[in-house]
């Protein structure tokens, strides 16, 4: 059984996987189902939702539609989201493993790096990072990754530390392997694996962080994101609640297929450990 | 006695600020021989292994000299000397195939290109005896058993040719059907190609079945050394004598007696 069929016959892998899946889809329509520039007036303000075949999820306060910023929205949160994991991951793993090699006083420096971005809580350290060099995406992404990339090195090194006394360390050792051939070949497959369940996690951690900036005006204001458009629907919060239940419940949705979608992968990847064992 | 291949003296390991792991050790290996190294648990016959084949951990200090008089070099690892571990299911890689692990240490040391090195692992595996070679070179080690494991990590042991031979306890992880198997192909292939073997185990019975000599280990200490023969039927120290006494089969009575009824 392959690892995707492994994936999918468990519910939360399938579900995680399908609500992804659809966001992809919805994000990379967007301009098909809603032509044109999301935060342009498209009609009526403050139009109720299901009302207007137009704009079938209603207007907000200046006449935007709410369909095209949830659309649109997808988007940012998917890229931002991937991005900041990734650069976390690459990150964190390429500091993990320089850290397990080289061990002692490169090892103790760069660990307590990570201990001094570990004690740093993550939103606040990226709130100060957007607020200090100013309102970008790229900025966005960076603040968010330097928030995220200590867990990933701290797992990598753990990782590295243990794989490196194993058996087949020794035996690519004892056939003449160079150290750095057995670091790349020998020793980091073996290592990522629980570091890849993680990045599921991260990614959802990532958006939520997006999103939550984005609420506090820190996002771009040129480009449609979920954050924004909930703390524009803050000020009618009473009258008309729907501008910020909408994409405040796709921020949920897409939260929680991350995380289904990494439970599912986590099992997965553990049934392979146990057979492999 | 023909060339002395490998020659130790005073060899001595510490791990640490603890206890000598190996205390003073003089011992030669003669080219061509088969020498079983015998003792207990934390004899340090393991140690003994991983100095030779230079695998001690860093903080380990190393006293004593070790000389390669046929080699007239120190041993390249792969090249001159094959190690096989105690347990096959660590010791081969298992994000790595099988063709993979064998053919890397043909490649890296006999110039061969990687589609000369495949065939060479297959051959191989044909020489340890593994059934339908080519699907085995595509397998990862998960999907073999424990003795078709051990078969691999000889195979790959000796894919580069080596002249020395290592088992550090290669078949204490397996039963004894899978066990008898292995020695003999040990015995076959150190017998072909002209291969030095140290049997490192804690089996006296197993390894005087096919061995040339005995080295018996004992805290750290080498007790005796000598031919087969003469260790079995007159050990000159009592711990020998012990050690070959507590030997047991089936014909040994239960070490614990059945209950009075």
């Amino acid at each position: 059984m392959s690892r995707l069929q492994r994936l999918l016959s468990q519910p939360e892998g399938a579900v995680g996987l399908a609500i992804l899946f659809i966001l992809v889809v919805a994000g990379l329509l967007a301009p098909v189902i809603s032509p044109g520039d999301p935060l342009r007036i498209a009609g009526r303000a403050l139009l109720a939702p299901f009302t207007d075949p137009a704009s079938p999820l209603g207007t907000d306060r200046l006449g935007r539609d709410v369909l095209a910023g949830l659309l649109y929205g997808a988007r940012t949160s998917l890229a931002v989201g991937l991005a900041a994991a990734f650069s976390a991951m690459i990150l964190g793993v390429c500091v993990g493993m320089v850290a397990g090699f080289a061990g002692g006083l490169v090892d103790e420096a760069l660990m307590r790096v990570v201990d001094a971005f570990q004690i740093v809580p993550a939103f606040l350290l990226a709130l100060a990072f957007v607020s200090t060099i100013g309102v970008s995406t790229p900025v966005i992404v960076l603040a968010i990754a330097l928030g995220t990339w200590a867990d990933p090195a701290r797992l990598t090194r753990a990782q590295v530390l243990a794989i490196r006394e194993q058996d087949y360390v020794a035996s690519a050792r004892v056939i003449g392997m160079h150290p750095a051939e057995i670091a790349f070949r020998e020793i980091l497959p073996n290592a990522l694996p629980p570091v890849l369940a993680l990045s599921a996690t991260i990614v959802a951690g990532a958006i939520l962080t997006e999103a939550a900036l984005s609420f506090l005006g820190l996002g771009n204001p040129n480009i449609a994101t979920w954050g924004s458009m909930i703390a524009e629907g803050r000020s009618v919060l009473r009258s008309a609640s729907y501008l910020s239940v909408i994409p405040g419940a796709a921020l949920a949705v897409t939260v929680l297929g991350v995380h289904l979608f990494s439970e599912g992968l986590g099992k997965a990847l553990g049934d392979d450990g146990a057979r492999a064992a | 006695m023909s060339d002395i291949f490998c020659s130790l003296r005073q060899l001595s390991v510490t791990y640490g600020h603890g206890a000598a792991a190996l205390d003073r050790i003089d011992l030669d290996i003669a080219a061509g021989e088969r020498l079983a190294i015998v003792g207990e648990s934390g004899s340090g016959k393991s140690t003994f292994a991983r100095a030779l084949a230079d695998l001690l951990p860093e903080r380990a200090k190393v006293g004593g000299e070790m000389l390669w008089p046929a080699l007239g070099h120190p041993p390249r690892p792969g090249r001159d000397f094959g190690f096989i571990f105690q347990d096959p299911g660590s010791s081969l890689n298992p994000v790595l195939t099988i063709g993979e692990q064998i053919a890397e240490g043909a490649r890296r040391h006999l110039g061969l290109n990687w589609k000369q090195a495949y065939a060479r692992a297959e051959e191989l595996l044909g020489r340890v005896r593994m059934p339908q070679p080519d699907k085995v070179m595509r397998a990862f080690p998960h999907q073999l058993s424990g003795g078709q494991r051990q078969r691999v990590a000889i195979a790959a042991a000796i894919a580069a040719k080596p002249q020395l031979l290592i088992a550090d306890e290669a078949t204490s992880a397996l039963d004894v059907v899978v066990q008898a198997e292995i020695v003999r192909l040990l015995d076959g292939l150190v017998r072909e190609d002209g291969m030095t073997l140290l049997f490192i185990t804690h089996d006296i019975a197993l390894a005087s079945g096919f061995v040339d000599r005995i080295a018996v280990f004992r805290d750290a200490r080498l007790v005796e050394a000598g031919p087969v023969r003469s260790v079995l039927s007159a050990p000159q120290s009592d711990y020998t004598a012990e050690l070959i006494a507590s030997h047991r089969d089936l014909r040994t009575p239960p070490l614990i007696a059945k209950a009075a009824s």
